[in-house]
């Protein structure tokens, strides 16, 4: 939906939210790769949050869609036109900066009808748009206070609404929930995906919170030292992480040395069942998701279980699950996340006590790579 | 800020303290005083009550022409050393040239040479082109060394100035110059606001130079003070000092007040 | 990413928009470097230019050919020798007493609240934007034979007879110290106020008494700070110029002193160059020192 001048919002028709198109783009400061030849494709009308843990790039990716910092190499298309080259002030991008730089000398409604002014929009025009922007907003009456009489998540929604009001071709966030406390980040989480699916406008967000990834976007990019490791949906992510970096970034995570021998992976000598198909080289690591372990009583195993047998080393309540950390007869460790009723059915979870624990083939997934 | 040292234990670090700011403000005070004295002498305390020495200041034409004159080139100073060294201070900040100290020490290097070296060296390029004995010369000279006081208060306030609200100002369409006077001159006007007072101040209190490239018709006020002092020490330079006293310690004062309101609010 | 998208991407070639990109980098460059220009053309015509003149004259004599005379004859008159003797005494002894006043009262100024700290500076700006000339003036009158200070010395019972204290070496140091104080007082004030109270309070929590914390906690992380307010002050004092011209009377002559006089008193501007380029050499040279300094000192601190 768009918000016209009358004040209604209208649905987007499918064709008017437009794609983003990235291709090989390069950006080093001095030696360092802050983008490593990355590509990206995002579908128009889709929420694409890029996550990745702090120097991966992600904000430096952002800043070059956004103009403000200029890439060495590559291309940059929003729809048709190619933006890589142009300056900041004509791409006709919203921004929304992690601690919004709302305009202090503004009142709300001036830093909202900032964008509309410079577009020599006339004054009645303006003023029923940013009303109608902080309708949207869900700030009704706010208009005239001054940007430092207001909340943070008050604040936030002004820098939203000051990024949409121009109704710009994408929007593009920056740690938009960072600055926020728990609860107002997850209400904002859902506010933003409301604002999302109401407007249509193709949006790019930064984040280092996994779960707020997961919350908000359609789908996922995993950034690494520069470049993407992943771009999947967030279920796709987690369950069929393509490399042990993100899988360790994505959910509870373990590890265990695969050999392959005569052409099986295997793991202390015996075989595995895996979801996943073979992998190249002699060597590679299961990860094993701790929720998805299960208890295995004697006879239980079934065809499709992988089963690994140890002492538990640790037990920890914590609230609606515990804990297990599993030292293995072969001397690895594991942990498990077993879900708390299983201590009515008197099975013994004393530290010391021999415990089996089962991972399905469907949960079982390999991946390149080495042991620590 | 609390300190863990009790008050008592600093006493004499506070009486000490006291000393030498005593030692830093009352000497310029007993000037006050002396401008009102009666009697010819530069005694202290002055016999009697008059406004002779501040009717002298005004009605003598060769220190009111030297005020103007002054008054000229520090104005002129000030308009032309702030927006060149705003200018020199946003590009230095934002730019990313690989000579940034060069460009930067160029900027200040007025500061940090010996003025009586700037002095003879615009002598000798004054005494080829003509300016000798000029406003143009003076404010030229003037802002030479009014520029880095300039630069480094603006620089300043675009420190903690928050660069993203540029960028925000761009991203919704302004170019750089309508978002530099839309967000970011709003924002550090007091920064700015301080450079020129400090120009006009530099340019105005500045004696070295205008000694050596001014005189006569053309003599600043610092000029003929300081030919008076030097020679035979005429007291109307104390009704003129108060004045001055005057001039410079109320706008910083004015300035501490209104930020210590704003700061409370 | 799509098959077909990754097959795009990678037909793509390396380096797209490469020229481009960099043109509008050094486009932007360029437009933030001019605004730096018009304050470098100032100081490229009105500063270096005229410099570069002064070493020029300094070795050229009347006749238009190379010759080290002007050197020279600073080297062999006695005066000039004197003079520079002067120079750098008054100069050291102004920066210590500077330093023995000053540094108490920055280091009081920097443990003092914010809003406190703030008045009080007001003392030490308002003296700093004070005309020069006031303030010599101001000490002109207080040295006097009948001045206050001989009054009050005479009253104190220190004296019997008024002294001389004006128009001599002391007049001069007592004149110097009260202007250059601020330019200590400041930088020394806000490298104070930079340094982490929380060492303190963890030295003290180790042990360490007041004086101790204040030796080897405070001290030496205040030594930057300090070292640039004393160098600035140095620097100030050799090229100073108007309160010993005052305040001496004649009889105290500095370096920028002689220099002035040499325009006047000679045909040609090479005396004067030549003494000019000696003054900035040693202000370069107490420069380049001091920062050498600094920067070992950085290293050791972090």
């Amino acid at each position: 939906m768009s918000v016209n001048g009358r004040g209604e919002t209208r649905a987007v028709p499918p064709g008017a939210a437009l794609p983003v198109e990235v291709t090989r783009l390069c950006k080093s400061y001095g030696r360092a790769k802050a983008i490593d030849d990355v590509s990206l494709s995002i579908r128009p009308g889709e929420f694409v949050t890029l996550l990745g843990p702090s120097g991966s790039g992600k904000t430096t990716l952002l800043m070059t869609i956004a103009g403000f910092a200029r890439p060495d190499s590559g291309s940059i298309r929003i729809g048709d036109s190619e933006i890589v080259r142009m300056p900041p002030h004509l791409r006709n991008i919203g921004v929304v900066f992690q601690n919004y730089a709302l305009f202090p000398h503004m009142t709300v409604a001036g830093n909202i009808a900032y964008p509309l002014k410079l577009r020599r929009l006339p004054r009645p025009e303006v003023a029923r748009w940013v009303a109608a922007a902080l309708d949207l907003a869900q700030l009704p009456g706010l208009g005239e206070r001054r940007i430092d009489e207001i909340s943070g998540g008050q604040r936030q929604r002004v820098a939203l609404a000051r990024a949409l009001v121009f109704e710009p071709r994408i929007l593009l966030m920056d740690e938009p929930l960072s600055a926020l406390d728990k609860h107002l980040r997850e209400e904002m989480q859902i506010e933003i995906r409301r604002l999302h699916r109401q407007l249509g406008t193709t949006t790019i967000a930064v984040t280092h919170d996994q779960r707020e990834a997961i919350t908000m976007s359609d789908r996922v990019a995993i950034l690494h030292q520069g470049r993407i490791m992943q771009f999947d949906t967030p279920r796709a992510i987690y369950e069929r992480p393509a490399s042990r970096f993100v899988a360790e970034f994505i959910g509870e995570s373990c590890f265990l040395p695969v050999e392959v021998s005569m052409g099986k992976p295997c793991y202390g000598g015996r075989p595995l069942k895996l979801a996943t198909g073979p992998i190249v080289g002699g060597r590679g690591l299961l990860l094993l998701r701790p929720e998805r372990l299960c208890l295995v009583g004697d006879g239980d195993a079934g065809a499709e279980v992988n089963c690994f047998h140890g002492r538990i080393a640790q037990a920890v309540f914590q609230g609606e699950s515990v804990l297990l950390t599993v030292t293995l007869d072969s001397g690895d460790r594991l942990r498990a996340r077993l879900p708390n009723r299983r201590l009515a059915n008197g099975v013994c979870l004393d530290e010391g006590a021999a415990i089996s624990l089962g991972l399905h083939a469907e949960d079982a997934i390999l991946l390149p790579g080495e042991a620590p | 800020m609390e300190h863990y040292i009790p008050h008592r234990r600093r006493l004499w670090l506070y009486a000490l303290s006291a000393l030498i700011l005593g030692f830093l403000i009352l000497p310029t005070l007993i000037v006050i005083p002396m401008s009102f004295s009666a009697s010819d002498a530069l005694q202290f305390p002055p016999r009697g009550f008059s406004w002779r020495w501040y009717e002298a200041y005004l009605g003598t034409p060769q220190w009111r022409d030297a005020t103007l004159v002054s008054l000229k080139v520090s104005v002129l100073t000030m308009l032309l050393a702030t927006p060149i060294g705003t200018a020199a201070a946003y590009g230095l900040h934002f730019g990313r040239f690989r000579f940034a100290l060069a460009v930067y020490g160029s900027l200040v290097a007025s500061l940090m040479v010996p003025v009586i070296l700037i002095a003879i060296g615009v002598f000798f390029l004054y005494a080829k082109l003509g300016l000798v004995n000029t406003i143009p010369g003076l404010v030229l000279a003037d802002v030479l060394l009014a520029v880095p006081f300039v630069l480094i208060v603006v620089t300043a306030g675009l420190k903690s100035f928050d660069a993203n609200q540029e960028m925000v100002a761009r991203s919704l369409g302004a170019g750089r110059l309508r978002a530099f006077l839309g967000v970011t001159l709003p924002q550090i006007w007091r920064s700015v606001l301080a450079g020129a007072l400090f120009a006009f101040i530099a340019a105005f209190d500045e004696v070295v130079i205008a000694t050596l490239i001014s005189g006569g018709e053309m003599a600043t006020l610092t000029n003929r003070m300081f030919s008076s002092l030097r020679d035979e020490v005429d007291p109307t330079i104390a009704a003129i000092s108060t004045l001055l006293i005057a001039v410079t310690t109320i706008p910083p004062l004015l300035g501490h007040l209104i930020s210590a309101r704003r700061g409370r609010r | 990413m799509t098959l077909a998208a990754g097959f795009e991407a990678a037909a793509a070639p390396p380096g797209l928009n490469a020229a481009g990109l960099a043109a509008d980098e050094r486009a932007e460059r360029r437009m933030l470097l001019l605004l730096c220009s018009p304050g470098m053309l100032i100081a490229l015509v009105i500063l270096f230019l005229p410099i570069g003149w002064l070493f020029w004259f300094s070795v050229i004599d009347q006749a238009g050919s190379f010759t080290t005379e002007n050197y020279a004859r600073i080297w062999r008159e006695g005066a000039y020798v004197a003079i520079f003797l002067t120079t750098f005494e008054v100069s050291l002894l102004v920066t210590a007493v500077c330093v023995l006043l000053g540094y108490p009262l920055a280091y009081c100024l920097s443990q003092l609240s914010a809003r406190a700290a703030g008045v009080l500076l007001l003392g030490v700006v308002v003296p700093f934007w004070t005309s020069l000339l006031v303030r010599t003036y101001a000490w002109l009158v207080l040295l006097q034979r009948k001045g206050l200070v001989n009054d009050l010395l005479i009253g104190l019972g220190v004296l019997d007879r008024p002294a001389m204290l004006s128009y001599n070496t002391l007049g001069v140091t007592i004149g110097m110290t009260h202007i250059m104080l601020p330019f200590l007082v400041l930088p020394l004030y806000v490298s104070m106020r930079a340094i982490d109270p929380t060492l303190m309070k963890a030295a003290a929590s180790l042990g360490g008494r007041p004086a101790a914390v204040f030796r080897d906690v405070f001290f030496p992380l205040s030594l930057p700070g300090l070292v640039a307010g004393l160098v600035l002050t140095f620097i100030l004092c050799l090229g100073f110029y108007i309160t010993p011209a005052i305040l001496g009377g004649g009889r105290v002559q500095f370096i920028a002193q002689r220099i002035y006089a040499s325009v006047n008193l000679f045909p040609t501007w090479g005396p004067a160059s030549a003494l000019g380029v000696v003054l900035l050499v040693l202000t370069i040279t107490v420069l380049l020192l001091a920062q050498a300094l600094l920067k070992r000192w950085r290293r050791r601190f972090g």
